[in-house]
């Protein structure tokens, strides 16, 4: 029995079955995404051990493909236990050790990127200093507490427990909070415009007036969900309720309420991740070609300080050229449409070097390999002809 | 005869070819008007001008914004005469009534035609004159396709869409060095040059609150309308500056500039000149005039200057239609040699394809001159370079095996990666300068290199493969040594492929962390390289663990060229991604109609051995394919 499983995890067999696995549900993740837009895609088939259909809905669903992390994860098995079972040093196999050595780097560092990465961005006016980035893809219910003047106290709640909890109750707060609505994406709209007879999902604050459809979720690349939920909150020293609250990013400012004899603000906003540093636009520059429309170059100019480490100085990030600091890499990732505000990539990934690394070795294994075949062929070739 | 053949061929050809090279010759007593005409307009053609960002001469600009409005680089008129695409913008640029009534517009949508409640007949050309009645009709129907994402839009939607551009293209044509319609240009100017001190002054005296005469101010106001008309609609920026500082006008703001120097840019002026001369049909001063703006941007800008003649040459060589030409020849030639005369057809085809191959080269290595550029920054220049790349990995096979295989993949695949790049060129410039992300030359030069690199290698491997099948099943001439070659032919072009697909991948992986900071995103165009790295590797694997022998690695040859169109084109036109640039409804259809042939292809293969012509009546023992013909 052992062994079957060895044999079956160490076969070529294995290997080009995962192979045409992976090249199968990659054809279908790329068709995808024409539907799904590129992020959705990714999480349902490159980022998952199993792809399920039908995708929505929590009633009945089967899986119907292995999952990209599923087909990774076999092939750097089968890999590792091929190459463990069969090694055996000889310079004509330099070749083939060299390429599968580095692409169980390559496996390995892509499984590791995929878990432990972080990607978030920064939106900066002129003028404007951020210590913190942004999370375009997760919201985080904020609840602040204002009371001492120059000092917030912030408790995140992050989407996903919005999602899948009724209440929350948290040591920091002295509330808890009941989640009566939750929805992914929804328009918003003021109830005195709607005709028919929509009723509001709050009772306090600006939710009162306002109407909340819920959509489907978007899948275009330039846009983003808007979720919103209705959330009562209870103090936990008397039994009352002080009023349901609409909270979603689309209303913008924060809707604020007392309780314990503190004053509190909550709102629903992108999650932010804070740095011990912060990040000063100074100028934002976007040079098009003369007579067109087409960018030349973006250019943000930044002055970062980290008083932890005395840093003080001014950074040019522009397309191609990252500001690497703190382990998180600064982009120049887009622009607001009148040039305003400047939009820098934030990325926090630990296994960046591994492809690097993994290609060149690869690519010298390729080569060695196919070298020895050339190699080879010409020398049979010469005999044959003499 | 059979001895010199090959070079008598070589010889003919190449005579061909400088024959069509030759510049038209004008003699000094030729008094025919229309050959002068034809050499004045061919220096006129040489001035260099700004447009979309690069300095280009305008014969470049003629052709691209005809072939935007027409699909064609000529302009036939309805007597039969064909104008060439310089005639044509110079009559649009200085006589717009006349160029007004040219079938220009190319209009094929019934729905389009139906809109002016004209019907579909066999006219598809019509003239600016024609549409004048419907513009404001034209522009609601465009301005609203304009807002749908390009893959949402209807057939007629895509239609009147372009047609719209084309209208606002030529109609900003039209006003680029003068109003339309202007007569007295060069007079018109001289006015302007006396009053604008007198204007320029009343008008600061205006500023500080004193007297001022208001007739000296009324004597320009007209005409600073009408310049800031030309200023707001030009499409080609006509006059550099005369400082350092590198940047373009068009003639409308060079002559609103002229107010506080007081002084009209030279440039300006001679192009008034030309415009007048051209009006009256004095060929003298419009060459003397001509003259003399070329020799200003001589001197001035002797770098532009240079460039734009050379482009000029470039477009009149057309080296690209020429190798094409060629390529067909010596295809032809190659599958012939297996039919006979084998040798001296085959030496035949090899030196055509060295001609095709230097012409192909000249092209490809002017453009990277003229663009600054490595060789491939568009679609365009990838089918450019896939043919070449391929080409040349063809010709060395040819040169090691010399049985006409290498000779007649070299042929085809040069000749349909040319005529699909001639089908990209539609949109207008392939030189166009590059999106602020694609501004490294360093990645352009290696990632991209490395990834086209690899997809010739895998049409030439679909293509050795097709041989392999073809000759095998319709032919008797796949003897057992062809087939042996043909089979390590293929390996070790996929192993080729296999190389450059991965490190290309990779490469543009290490550019998109360098980029964006992420190495992997899952993006239409980099789904469609790994697709290619997986196919080889399974290709490989399934060759070395004895899955597949000769015929299987053929067929997975072949469904390596779908999986590369897929990659190259595909991805495309789904309209997702960073890389779709260009989406291109009207090529799904060849693809598609690609895709199916090969898998035909495949299906053929399938067939039983007996059912192939050249195994049928062979004795078992050639028959018998080979079990493991290449080396490991």
């Amino acid at each position: 029995m052992l062994r079957k499983i060895v044999d079956l995890f160490t076969s070529l067999k294995l290997t080009i079955v995962c192979l045409a696995a992976g090249m199968a549900l990659i054809f279908a993740g790329t068709l995808a995404q024409v539907h799904l837009g590129i992020h959705e895609a990714q999480q349902r088939y490159f980022q998952s051990m199993l792809v399920w259909w039908p995708a929505e809905g929590r009633g009945f669903r089967i899986p119907i493909f292995p999952g990209g992390h599923l087909i990774g994860a076999v092939l750097l098995v089968n890999l590792i236990a091929a190459h463990a079972k069969r090694f055996r040093w000889s310079w004509r196999k330099l070749g083939i050790h060299l390429t599968h050595a580095g692409l169980i780097i390559m496996l390995a560092g892509g499984l590791f990127t995929d878990l432990f990465a972080v990607e978030s961005h920064m939106r900066l006016e002129r003028g404007d200093t951020k210590n913190y980035s942004e999370d375009q893809q997760h919201m985080e219910l904020a609840m602040i507490d204002t009371t001492d003047g120059d000092l917030d106290q912030v408790t995140a709640i992050p989407e996903s427990v919005l999602k899948n909890n009724r209440t929350i109750d948290h040591w920091s707060l002295p509330f808890r909070i009941v989640v009566r609505n939750f929805y992914q994406n929804t328009r918003l709209q003021m109830l005195s415009r709607t005709s028919s007879g929509a009723r509001p999902i709050a009772n306090q604050g600006p939710g009162a007036m306002i109407a909340v459809e819920p959509i489907p979720r978007t899948t275009a690349q330039d846009e983003r969900d808007v979720p919103a939920a209705a959330i009562e909150i209870l103090p936990k020293d008397s039994g009352g309720s002080l009023g349901t609250w609409l909270v979603t990013d689309a209303l913008g400012a924060p809707q604020g309420f007392s309780c314990g004899g503190r004053t509190w603000k909550i709102a629903m906003r992108t999650a932010r991740y804070y740095k011990p540093y912060s990040v000063t636009l100074q100028k934002f520059t976007h040079e098009r070609y003369a007579g067109t429309d087409i960018p030349k170059n973006f250019a943000s100019k930044v002055t970062l300080i980290d008083p932890e480490r005395n840093v003080s100085r001014d950074v040019l990030i522009y397309m191609n050229h990252p500001l690497r600091y703190r382990g998180e890499t600064f982009y120049q990732a887009g622009f607001q449409p009148d040039d305003r505000a400047t939009i820098l990539q934030v990325v926090h990934n630990p296994s960046f070097l591994a492809p690097y690394v993994a290609c060149i070795i690869v690519a010298a294994g390729l080569l060695v390999q196919f070298g020895i075949h050339l190699v080879g062929f010409a020398r049979k070739r010469r005999t044959a002809m003499a | 005869m059979k001895r010199f053949l090959p070079w008598i061929v070589l010889v003919v050809m190449a005579g061909w070819i400088g024959a069509n090279w030759m510049p038209p010759r004008v003699a000094k007593d030729d008094v025919d008007p229309s050959t002068a005409l034809r050499a004045g307009l061919a220096k006129f053609g040489k001035l260099p001008v700004l447009v979309g960002g690069r300095a280009k001469p305008l014969d470049t600009v003629a052709r691209n914004s005809l072939l935007i409005i027409r699909g064609k680089q000529e302009l036939r008129l309805e007597n039969g005469r064909t104008l060439s695409a310089i005639a044509w913008l110079t009559d649009v640029l200085f006589n717009a009534p006349v160029a007004d009534q040219y079938p220009a517009f190319v209009v094929q949508n019934d729905q389009v035609l139906g809109l002016f409640g004209w019907e579909q007949s066999q006219r598809k050309y019509f003239s600016f004159a024609e549409f004048a009645p419907f513009l404001k009709q034209i522009e609601e129907q465009g301005d609203q396709a304009d807002k749908l994402e390009a893959v949402q839009r209807s057939a007629y939607q895509s239609a009147i869409l372009n047609l719209r551009n084309a209208l606002v293209l030529y109609q900003r044509l039209k006003n680029s060095v003068q109003l339309e319609g202007s007569q007295n240009f060069a007079g018109e100017l001289k006015t302007y040059q006396a009053n604008v001190p007198g204007a320029a002054n009343a008008a600061a005296q205006a500023q500080r609150g004193e007297n001022f005469d208001r007739a000296k101010l009324n004597d320009v106001a007209e005409l600073i309308q009408k310049y800031e008309k030309i200023s707001e609609m030009a499409y080609i920026l006509a006059v550099p500056s005369t400082d350092r500082s590198g940047d373009w006008h068009s003639v409308g703001d060079s002559l609103l500039h002229s107010v506080s120097t007081g002084k009209i840019h030279p440039i300006v002026l001679e192009y008034a000149q030309i415009s007048d001369a051209y009006r009256a049909r004095d060929l003298t001063a419009f060459n003397q005039h001509v003259d003399l703006a070329a020799n200003w941007f001589t001197k001035e800008q002797p770098n532009a200057s240079k460039r734009t003649s050379f482009e000029f040459l470039f477009n009149r060589l057309q080296p690209f239609s020429q190798s094409m030409a060629i390529y067909v020849l010596a295809f032809l030639l190659a599958c012939a040699s297996w039919l006979g005369w084998s040798r001296t057809l085959n030496r035949s085809a090899f030196y055509l394809l060295l001609l095709a191959l230097a012409i192909h080269s000249f092209g490809l290595f002017s453009r990277m001159y003229l663009q600054e550029r490595p060789p491939v920054t568009n679609l365009y220049s990838s089918a450019i370079f896939i043919g070449w790349g391929a080409v040349i990995v063809s010709l060395i096979l040819e040169r090691i095996f010399r049985d006409g295989i290498g000779a007649a993949c070299a042929g085809a695949i040069g000749f349909v990666t040319l005529i699909i790049a001639h089908h990209l060129a539609g949109s207008g410039d392939t030189l166009e300068m590059l999106q602020a992300v694609l501004d490294t030359n360093i990645w352009l030069a290696t990632h991209v290199v490395c990834i086209t690199t690899g997809y010739s290698a895998m049409f030439l491997a679909g293509m050795l493969a097709i041989i392999y099948i073809v000759r095998g099943v319709f032919t008797r001439s796949l003897k057992k040594d062809t087939a042996d070659s043909l089979a390590r032919m293929t390996y070790g072009v996929v192993c080729f492929a296999t190389l450059f697909s991965f490190v290309g991948t990779v490469l543009g992986g290490i550019w998109a962390d360098q980029s964006w900071g992420r190495f992997w995103g899952w993006d239409p165009k980099e789904n469609g390289a790994v697709l290619i790295v997986l196919w080889c590797a399974i290709t490989l694997h399934a060759r070395w663990g004895g899955f597949i022998r000769q015929r299987g690695l053929m067929m997975m040859a072949i469904f390596g060229n779908i999986v590369t169109s897929f990659s190259w084109f595909g991805v495309n036109m789904l309209g997702v991604g960073l890389h779709s640039y260009g989406f291109m409804q009207k090529a799904f259809p060849w693809l598609l109609g690609f895709m199916i042939s090969q898998l035909a292809l495949i299906t053929i293969a399938s067939m039983p051995l007996e059912n192939w012509r050249s195994f049928s009546g062979a004795t078992s023992q050639d028959r018998q394919l080979p079990g493991d013909p290449v080396a490991t």
